[in-house]
């Protein structure tokens, strides 16, 4: 049994490749091993209507990290990021909120709903900016285990601790706050417009399946504030050609470093040998050995699923049994013949993200309706328009739209059966939205509906969940996927992980692709 | 009071921002929203349409035309096929750059020459002896440049002209929304993209036509503040910025010659006369006193220079053009040229700088540092010498196939 490979990784979403593209650029042989016939994972593009492409599940990127693109050269590889800078928001009242690139416009805006959150928007954005800095050096890191820190880990903690303390008093109380509040909570202590609130608290609920009343939602949001683009931390970008446009980047790094990558090769299970990884069994049989493999899928199928109960602690088992993924959103992505009009629109220069979330009482309201399962009547949507920036995306004329809805549960029995409940769910989807764009229904030439369950069944996210776990405090940093193995390292030897489910967590980050490569590069396999 | 272009009423009526400048006299939009971001990511990704009627244009006719422009500018006008448009600098007799533009063939014995300062002079100048007729048709014409990866897709709806068998650097005389216009495959962006000259009398029609089809081509009209930013990533220069014209400064030290600004390959020193050819040979034979480079400055090491202030990195989303020191070591002992103009590209993710310095330091992959002001304090930031353009991409030249 020869190891043909120095490492296997399998799953070929964007941190899987990330992960690759470290270990071949550091001269290990490397091969990349995806079960469907497209990179990407849940960054992926599909042309799912002739001439129209979707990006199925994810839609904008924020989080990318900078050192990524900066070593792997990613703009060289195709990494195209185009800024989205204005946000539509109408009420139900026929009125909206609207953000625009600058921030005088945005200013004077913001002024009709309320004098005094006009005044306070520059200064919220200004303390969540400082607490995402603050926070950032963390997210860079390999999280330490505080019960047995090691000398690395050691040192990692008193640098930490000596940054924390560098914050300042104030910083560091807001900071501490900011992990355990809720969103609304959090929103009410600065503004007091409803529509200003409401279109904060979004990024505090998205993929979570906690509303604005829940503690622990201002993490969310704080999360959300460490996207960066270009130096600056800023809001939401468009990759050219998709969110497949991203992975085709990483793939395109991994293989100019000598990476193999192979679409259509399903792992069955990952061979363990006298408690160390061994290679692969795919699901036609073949057996690829390699020094080490690496699971870029999520925690659940990293360890319940490639590999067999018994080669794991009993405690580890159950902390693994124990991770919530619960999805809580799903995605209805359409191919249109026109433009949407929204009756609130007066500038069509507002056609790039549109968000449905007229009030925070109509979030909670949405979060209450799927609590017990099944979805809100009417959800939550976080919606974007990309063919009116970027013309591969569509035929000229044409548009497609990328609706993220929320929220949306695992179950949802009494819609009937899969099929039943999906266009159920579609549906609830095209009406709340008609209710903002009478002409949507008339412009539609293909619909593709993606319910939790879909997400797991065609991208193997459990349940659903679109950050391979939630991102709930009691599963970040150390914590993540389970107390002591959130170096990347499993209890087998030589099996190691990369994906959302580990630090820093959910999002197009290739964060935890980065800090795994780098943690398997430290031993010597 | 400044002109307005034969644009002007749309543009104006476009131009939310109200910022404007003054270019060659006219009123010219440098950004059409406060923010160019827009406009930046249309010439990348979509199309940009830019007013660039201020340009001086000039038609020179007669049995001597292309003698009287051979005499004029440092390429081989001889070589100019009709159709065919040549990008060329001209000198003085010392071999220093007054200015660069093109020469357009339109006709056996019919020029066309661009230029960014007032030239009639120096081709009547020049024309001594020779039977040509010169005319300063800047008036007569406005202009737009269709910059984009779009922007063939969208001109080939609203004209009969083939542009697909159209090469870069060439033209074609064609109706534009049944305006007569005249397109050449040229620009100032690096990118694919087209000129269209009309008349003032149909510019109008045209510009509407443009933005009409537009609306499928995601079209955004765009200013100078975007253009600098892409002209910057093309690696080419602006006048007044990183050099000035010979004719506009008294002082040696300003001027340049087309080998310091890596405009050598412009220089046919083969044909037998042209101004400047006598210093520009010698020249050539010492090697030129300086280089035009391109640079890639480091950012981590910028990032570092912030992080000692506690602040994260900032970088610059619109153009400099204020030249600042370069120098050989970090201790900025050494100073071995200017930096004339940077900027922060999105596109490439990385901070580019068009730079001055000593021939010999302008090797690729050399190690330089460029002067940079943190919080009121100077730092001398890493930089890598690096092939210019920054931004190349295939569609600028290619065919469709």
């Amino acid at each position: 049994m020869m190891a043909e490979y120095d490492a296997i990784v399998v799953g070929g979403g964007h941190n899987g490749l990330t992960c690759a593209a470290y270990l071949a650029r550091a001269g290990r042989k490397t091969l990349v091993l995806e079960r469907r016939h497209v990179l990407g994972g849940a960054a992926v593009t599909e042309e799912i209507h002739p001439g129209f492409k979707f990006t199925v599940c994810s839609y904008v990127v924020s989080l990318m990290r900078p050192e990524v693109i900066r070593e792997l050269e990613l703009a060289r590889h195709g990494l195209h990021i185009l800024p989205l800078q204005s946000a539509f928001a109408p009420m139900e009242n026929g009125d909206y909120l609207a953000i625009y690139p600058d921030e005088g416009s945005t200013r004077e805006e913001i002024r009709r709903h309320s004098k005094r959150d006009a005044d306070m928007a520059p200064k919220f954005n200004q303390l969540m900016y400082e607490m995402a800095f603050a926070v950032k050096p963390i997210v860079g890191m390999v999280p330490p285990d505080p019960s047995r820190p090691g000398l690395r880990g050691l040192r990692t903690l008193r640098d930490l601790g000596r940054h924390l303390q560098g914050l300042g008093r104030e910083t560091f109380h807001h900071l501490t706050k900011t992990m355990t509040m809720s969103v609304a909570d959090l929103l009410d202590e600065w503004f007091e417009s409803d529509i200003v609130k409401a279109y904060a608290a979004l990024n505090g609920i998205i993929g979570t399946k906690l509303g604005p009343q829940s503690p622990g939602t201002a993490y969310v949001l704080l999360h959300h504030y460490m996207g960066e683009l270009d130096g600056a931390f800023t809001a939401w970008g468009w990759q050219r050609g998709g969110t497949g446009g991203v992975s085709d980047a990483i793939a395109n790094a991994a293989r100019s470093h000598g990476a193999e990558i192979r679409c259509e090769a399903p792992v069955a299970r990952v061979l363990v040998r006298d408690g160390r990884a061994v290679g692969v069994a795919l699901e036609n049989g073949d057996e690829i050995y390699a020094k080490t493999v690496v699971s870029g899928c999520d925690p659940r199928v990293t360890f319940r699923k490639l590999v067999e109960e018994k080669e794991l602690p009993e405690d580890f088992v159950a902390a693994i049994d124990r991770f919530k993924f619960r999805g809580s959103s799903g995605k209805v992505n359409l191919a249109l013949d026109a433009l949407p009009r929204f009756t609130a629109m007066k500038d069509p220069a507002l056609m790039q993200m549109i968000e449905i979330c007229p009030s925070m009482d109509y979030l909670e309201r949405a979060y209450d309706d799927a609590s017990y399962g099944g979805f809100s009547k009417r959800p939550f949507l976080d919606i974007i328009i990309p063919s009116t920036i970027d013309p591969t995306m569509a035929p000229p004329g044409k548009h497609v739209m990328s609706i993220f809805v929320q929220y949306a549960s695992y179950d949802m029995p009494e819609y009937g059966n899969r099929d039943e409940q999906r266009d159920a769910f579609g549906n609830a989807v095209i009406d709340t939205l008609t209710e903002f764009a009478p002409n949507l229904k008339d412009i539609i030439l293909h619909r593709q509906v993606l319910t939790p369950w879909d997400l797991e069944q065609k991208f193997g996210l459990t349940e659903g969940n679109i950050f391979q776990g939630e991102l709930t405090l009691d599963q970040l940093f150390f914590l993540r996927p389970a107390p002591g193995w959130a170096d990347y390292r499993t209890p087998i030897r030589s099996y190691y992980q990369c994906g959302s489910g580990t630090h820093p967590g959910g999002g197009i980050t290739s964060g935890p692709g980065r800090l795994a490569a780098l943690e398997i590069l430290r031993d010597r396999n | 009071m400044p002109r307005r272009t034969p644009f002007h009423a749309r543009t104006a009526a476009l131009c939310t921002s109200q910022n404007w400048q003054d270019w060659s006299g006219y009123l010219s939009a440098n950004s059409y929203e406060l923010d160019h971001m827009r406009e930046y990511n249309a010439v990348r990704t979509t199309c940009a349409l830019f007013d660039i009627s201020p340009l001086f244009k000039y038609h020179v006719r007669g049995r001597d035309a292309g003698r009287l422009l051979d005499r004029m500018v440092t390429r081989d006008v001889s070589k100019c096929r009709v159709g065919q448009v040549m990008y060329t600098p001209w000198c003085d007799d010392d071999g220093k750059v007054i200015d660069d533009g093109t020469v357009a063939r339109l006709g056996e014995d019919f020029f066309r020459l661009t230029a960014a300062i007032p030239t009639l002079d120096w081709l009547q100048d020049n024309a001594f002896g020779l039977t040509v007729e010169i005319e300063d048709v800047t008036h007569d014409f406005g202009g737009l440049a269709l910059q984009g990866p779009t922007s063939r897709d969208l001109l080939q709806q609203l004209t009969g002209a083939d542009l697909g068998s159209l090469p870069y650097f060439h033209l074609v005389d064609d109706k534009v929304a049944g305006m007569p216009t005249r397109i050449s495959r040229t620009g100032y962006t690096g990118d694919l993209g087209y000129e269209i000259f009309v008349e003032p009398k149909g510019a109008e029609a045209v510009w509407d036509a443009l933005v009409e089809m537009g609306r499928a081509y995601n079209l955004q009209p765009a200013g100078n503040v975007a253009l600098d930013v892409v002209r910057i990533e093309a690696g080419l220069l602006l006048i007044d910025v990183d050099f000035v014209s010979s004719k506009k400064t008294f002082f040696e030290v300003q001027k340049s010659t087309p080998y310091e600004l890596g405009l050598g390959w412009t220089v046919k020193l083969r044909k037998k006369h042209f101004v400047g050819r006598e210093a520009l040979r010698r020249e050539k034979a010492r090697g030129a006193a300086s280089a035009t480079v391109g640079l890639v400055l480091d950012i981590l090491a910028l990032e570092k220079i912030y992080a000692g202030y506690g602040m994260p990195l900032q970088l610059p989303y619109t153009s400099w053009n204020v030249a600042v020191p370069v120098y050989a070591d970090e201790d900025q002992r050494n100073h071995i040229g200017k930096a004339t103009s940077g900027t922060w590209s999105p596109i490439l993710k990385q901070y580019v700088v068009i730079a001055r310095v000593k021939p010999q330091h302008a090797e690729l992959g050399s190690h330089l540092f460029v002067e940079k002001t943190v919080e009121g304090r100077r730092f001398a930031v890493p930089a890598e010498v690096v092939k210019m353009p920054f931004f190349d991409p295939a569609r600028k030249k290619e065919m469709p196939s």
